[in-house]
């Protein structure tokens, strides 16, 4: 009887064309809302693709990735990473993983799949290594430098959304006349605020003399800098005063509540708006800098080592491919890396931002990884977090100035 | 043989536990240890190289580092003695003969029993700027009690001490409940036969006897204090709040390691906090079984 069963399962087997049950295993930090649905959608078409693949969700919640990270670093240095991880373009992928010596390239993939013509030529530099190898592909684009605004309350103030930081400041002097907060912020964990002292510091110095802060072309103790630490100090002042105490959609919601006029954050605040049912909101590019994509990209790559490398290099090629992104780009809410989505199957924020990306200048975003290693991001953030509190402008830049000096050497 | 191994029965059976505890705790720390005096400070396989102290002087050039200590010294200060009042007068009412004791003790004890991320989060709620206590105060024509709790630059480590005295005020008072009990009831019958009475018997026979539970409770109290991470994390974030306002060397120590993946210096860190907690412990653990060594 037990012969004949094992007959019976090899028979089947080889009519079938028996494969080994393969694992993939995925690892990122998207498991709420949009973004989990997002890559359900995209394991879906993984899994309609290939049948007999086992698809193992390895996110971790927690911390805007901060909590993924540890947990990914630890996995990686004990020598079991997944087969393929979450990773932003630029300094994260190159600074903390590529310079380690974790990653293989990826060039077979952008060859197969064609990839370099889809893609913007700018994007290419933050994914291909100085010898002219990729080590990522690209999933998705989000936009830093999103001015958010309730159009009612702008337009019964009788203000269109500011154009640059002198104009910003004065229509924010026209809503606290009238008791509505100009600038709503949270920035519970600083970020938030990092990420508006990036759009200052695009708007001062250019996207050119902005990219070179990054690579020591362009000098930390200039006037400039000077100049955007005192523009974030006023525009500080003109947030709600509990901002410590808010996360960035805790914010939104003051923007909701027209309490607050406007707001600055990357473009997921769209699938906040919606999820919460407001369609009201206006949006611009962060003022000063139009013209400029102040971007990022989740990316996925292969890790040494990557147990079940045949299946990851069959995810990488659905993440390049245009089905890939435009099924999982349109539930999250972020736009494609490819320039050939096609703008009918996205909503009206992302069409505006697909525009814009095809023929916008990019310039790496800061708080979102991709312009300074992760050790250079942090001692930011602490000058910063220093910098809410003390407003003192002459030692925000020292501290800034000498963590450039570190980061470069 | 078999009375050689009858003799050391003991020892194999404690080998198991001793090997592991020797690897994972005190080869870790060794590790640790050696790791802070290199410069690993990237995400990398290979070894660092021996670079001597550099990154405690850098950890004393880091103006986070100093807000760091100066907060942990100020939760000490608040916390410890919070813990120590309200334990001790909490204490004291039960064992005076109120009515219902137990139900009194369970409710005072009970919050020992929640996770500090648990009391994080509803306290983070409690002590939200524009929400929670300062909406019960406005409510209740408390205006002036309003405050900004954890988000203060300068004080908020202090907003921090409340829900962590709130949490272990009750293990104290069971701290100092087993104190009472044990002290012989003959003393006061005694001492009231010599006419000492009330508070008088308290100063002089209560307070004494109940030293050494008191300093257990220091020493208990004091590495918690020490070491707190996830109350300061669930409530103020990873990154301490604003200016580092509720900031505690182990949230850096987090971050610098995790986040910056500069490992030696998160090292130093971890090997800082653990010299601190060892200068609490060792002279204690040395008195107490000095102490048993006599009896």
């Amino acid at each position: 009887m037990q012969t004949k069963n094992l007959l019976l399962a090899i028979g089947m087997a080889s009519v079938i064309g028996f494969t080994p049950a393969a694992a993939l295993e995925i690892f990122s930090w998207w498991t709420t809302g949009g973004e989990a649905a997002a890559l359900k959608a995209l394991f879906d078409t993984y899994g309609a693709e290939y049948p007999n693949a086992k698809l193992i969700n390895a996110a971790v919640a927690g911390g805007a990735g901060t909590n993924a990270k540890a947990v990914l670093k630890t996995r990686v240095l004990g020598g079991n990473p997944p087969d393929s991880f979450q990773v932003h373009m630029g300094a994260e992928l190159f600074d903390t993983w590529v310079s380690g010596g974790f990653m293989e390239p990826v060039d077979s993939i952008y060859e197969v799949t064609e990839l370099e013509a889809a893609l913007p030529e700018q994007l290419l530099d933050y994914l291909r290594s100085d010898e002219g190898n990729y080590y990522a592909v690209p999933l998705n684009v989000h936009r830093a430098n999103v001015l958010w605004y309730n159009q009612k309350v702008l337009a019964d103030a009788g203000l269109e959304p500011p154009e640059s930081w002198e104009e910003f400041l004065s229509a924010a002097e026209t809503l606290k006349a009238q008791g509505i907060t100009p600038l709503a912020l949270g920035d519970n964990g600083i970020w938030a605020t990092t990420q508006i002292l990036e759009t200052i510091l695009l708007a001062q110095l250019g996207p050119e003399r902005y990219r070179g802060l990054w690579d020591g072309s362009t000098v930390w103790d200039s006037p400039e800098v000077t100049r955007a630490l005192e523009i974030l100090s006023q525009v500080l002042d003109n947030a709600n005063a509990d901002h410590a105490a808010r996360s960035w959609d805790q914010a939104n919601d003051l923007v909701i509540q027209g309490t607050a006029a406007m707001t600055i954050m990357g473009d997921w605040a769209v699938a906040d708006y919606e999820a919460k049912n407001f369609t009201d909101y206006g949006y611009a590019p962060v003022p000063g800098t139009a013209g400029i994509y102040d971007g990022s990209s989740d990316t996925f790559g292969l890790p040494k080592k990557a147990p079940d490398r045949e299946e990851a290099l069959a995810w990488l090629e659905l993440v390049a491919s245009k089905e890939g992104q435009e099924v999982f780009n349109t539930v999250k809410g972020s736009i494609c890396a490819r320039t050939d989505c096609d703008p009918e199957k996205f909503g009206e924020y992302q069409r505006w931002a697909m525009q814009s990306w095809s023929q916008d200048e990019l310039v790496p975003s800061l708080a979102h990884g991709a312009a300074a290693s992760e050790a250079w991001m942090s001692q930011i953030d602490n000058a910063i977090n220093l910098f809410v509190a003390r407003k003192d402008i002459s030692a925000t830049q020292a501290m800034l100035v000498r963590a450039a000096q570190e980061a470069l050497n | 043989m078999s009375r050689f191994f009858a003799r050391t029965v003991p020892f194999w059976l404690i080998l198991p536990s001793l090997l592991l505890v020797l690897i994972f705790v005190y080869g870790f720390i060794i590790n640790t240890g050696w790791i802070s005096l290199t410069d690993q400070n990237r995400l990398q396989l290979e070894a660092g190289k021996f670079v001597g102290l550099e990154n405690y002087q850098a950890l004393w050039q880091n103006p986070r580092f100093r807000i760091d200590i100066r907060n942990t010294v100020i939760f000490s200060l608040i916390f410890i003695p919070g813990c120590l009042i309200l334990g001790l007068t909490s204490a004291l009412l039960i064992q005076s003969g109120i009515k219902g004791e137990g139900i009194f003790r369970t409710i005072y004890l009970a919050p020992m029993a929640i996770s500090f991320i648990v009391t994080g989060v509803v306290w983070r709620w409690l002590m939200n700027p524009s929400a929670g206590l300062n909406d019960l105060f406005a409510a209740m024509g408390l205006g002036f009690l309003q405050n900004v709790w954890y988000t203060d630059p300068t004080w908020g480590i202090a907003a921090i001490a409340l829900p962590a005295i709130w949490q272990l005020s009750g293990y104290t008072m069971a701290l100092y409940l087993a104190g009472l009990r044990a002290i012989p009831k003959d003393i006061y019958e005694a001492a009231a036969v010599d006419g000492a009475a009330g508070f008088y018997a308290f100063r002089r026979i209560t307070f004494p006897l109940l030293l050494p539970v008191t300093l257990s409770a220091i020493i208990i109290l004091g590495h918690i204090s020490l070491k707190v991470f996830d109350l300061v994390v669930a409530i103020a974030g990873m990154g301490g709040g604003p200016g580092f306002s509720a900031d505690v060397p182990a949230t850096f120590m987090f971050q610098t390691t995790f986040q910056a993946n500069r490992f030696a210096e998160g090292s130093a860190i971890s090997i800082l906090l653990l010299l601190v907690v060892s200068l609490l412990v060792i002279p204690y653990l040395y008195f107490s079984l000095r102490q048993e060594g006599q009896r």
